[in-house]
């Protein structure tokens, strides 16, 4: 929490409690970012706070694949050059961009907005799984990878996807588990190592 | 005050995992020589982490971490035991969810209990090693309530202390434990106890698992066990743990499955 020193005028202390409400913003942070939009032109706060605003009005889920969109169907889903056989299952809508960088995948996505965590009583119905088996329910789709993250909760959801869709015969794979490009081998842990090793590859 | 050392070494089981700031985790751990502990794996999201593998939710890692003023954070860790079967079962992984919910509820912060570690690491590795999953949870359940002091009476009635009969008695967990029949028949919030479930509870609460293993269990018998600890233990927590429902569900897909 940001001190309330009566040196600093209301509407900055505010802003400054604002901004370090965000992720990865500290309180020093927070006051760099207040004071340098007090300098900057006032079009710029201006840009800013719409953008803000926009994200919470314009906003919608895809109803296809449930990214965030602004268009329904999203860009992806819309695009008429993607190949709409290849299902590629993510956590989160934030997931997506990261396998768009690849350009290695063009086909479609699905997001499922969480993963069964039964820790936290999250379970299937709290998931758009349902809406994925609509999806291949129509039988155009050759192939779903499993691409929720590689840990205890999104493995347990992969495996519980794989055991909905195995029956409808159609292909599921999932990412492969291996060593991070940049990494140590000396720091790898036994999981990743032996699945690195399972799944090794001729060269 | 004397200072306490900055940084200490230890074994722990990682009960439970939370997102923590942008890469971060906050565990909880069940440490050998500290009890159950709350640190930072800082960084462990990221791929190529050092710690991430080693800190996965029940892992028996070792761990060094650095005492911070408030939360430990995780320096090193490297793994001993990944329990690598279970995490590729989804039933055996619904099991280790419901293990660590019972051992991050049943326990405090910074209370050593290096016997109630070693039954987790032994329920653990069982459970990796023979997959037998419901007789090793009953038998957990068991200890765990016998060792911190929850132990159901099962030797005389609850109630009024006769020597139970070979004839079916009561269990209700607000009394205590088994009820004869006279004072159990007449309790509402009491359960039915066969002979056999008694007989099994009685020995279990004595022997060692590799014993407790041999015991043959009807799935009638499992179930009426299984059903009394759960009463037990919703007793004990005044509440009903979140993983109970999701291993429930596999379990009962499973055998609509099996029978279709």
């Amino acid at each position: 929490m940001t001190p309330d020193f009566p040196t600093t005028a209301k509407p900055i202390s505010r802003l400054i409690e604002e901004l370090s409400k965000l992720p990865g913003i500290g309180p020093k942070t927070a006051q760099r970012l207040a004071y340098h939009l007090l300098q900057a032109p006032p079009e710029r706060s201006r840009d800013l706070a719409d953008a803000i605003l926009g994200i919470k009005d314009n906003l919608k889920l895809c109803s296809a694949c449930l990214n965030i969109t602004d268009s329904d169907p999203c860009g992806i889903c819309g695009d008429q050059t993607r190949d709409t056989s290849i299902i590629c299952v993510v956590e989160e809508p934030i997931d997506i961009m990261p396998l768009e960088r690849t350009r290695k995948f063009r086909g479609l996505y699905h997001v499922l907005h969480g993963v069964i965590s039964p820790s936290d009583g999250i379970k299937p119905e709290d998931l758009h799984i349902r809406e994925l088996l609509d999806r291949l329910a129509n039988g155009r789709v050759r192939e779903v990878i499993l691409a929720t993250n590689p840990n205890v909760e999104g493995e347990a959801t992969s495996m519980y996807i794989q055991r909905l869709i195995s029956p409808l015969g159609i292909r599921v794979t999932r990412l492969a588990r291996g060593l991070p490009f940049g990494g140590d081998l000396e720091y790898a842990d036994d999981v990743t190592l032996s699945r690195a090793l399972e799944g090794r590859q001729e060269m | 005050m004397p200072t306490a050392p900055r940084s200490y070494q230890t074994e722990a089981i990682i009960i439970k995992r939370t997102k923590f700031s942008e890469a971060d985790r906050l565990l909880t751990l069940f440490t050998l020589d500290c009890g159950k502990v709350r640190a930072i794996a800082k960084g462990s999201r990221k791929p190529g982490s050092k710690l991430g593998g080693n800190v996965e939710l029940l892992a028996h890692s070792q761990l060094m971490l650095a005492r911070g003023r408030n939360l430990d954070i995780i320096t090193q860790a490297q793994a001993i035991d990944n329990f690598l079967p279970v995490r590729e079962s989804l039933e055996l992984m619904s099991a280790g969810f419901y293990l660590s919910e019972l051992m991050d509820n049943f326990t405090e912060e910074n209370v050593e209990d290096r016997e109630l570690f070693t039954l987790l690491l032994n329920t653990l590795r069982q459970l990796s090693e023979t997959g037998d999953m419901e007789r090793l949870l009953r038998y957990f359940e068991l200890r765990l309530l016998s060792h911190l002091g929850y132990r159901p009476q099962f030797q005389k009635c609850a109630n009024c202390g006769r020597e139970l009969q070979a004839e079916v008695n009561y269990f209700n967990p607000a009394q205590g434990g088994a009820l004869c029949r006279e004072c159990g028949y007449p309790d509402m919030g009491a359960k039915v106890l066969s002979v056999n479930a008694l007989k099994v509870l009685r020995l279990w609460l004595q022997c060692d698992y590799a014993t407790a293993s041999r015991v043959k269990l009807s799935s009638e018998l499992t179930n009426e066990i299984k059903s009394l600890l759960r009463e037990n233990i919703k007793y004990v927590l005044e509440k009903q743990l979140k993983s109970i429902d999701w291993m429930d569900r596999l379990g009962a897909e499973n055998k609509s499955q099996a029978a279709g």
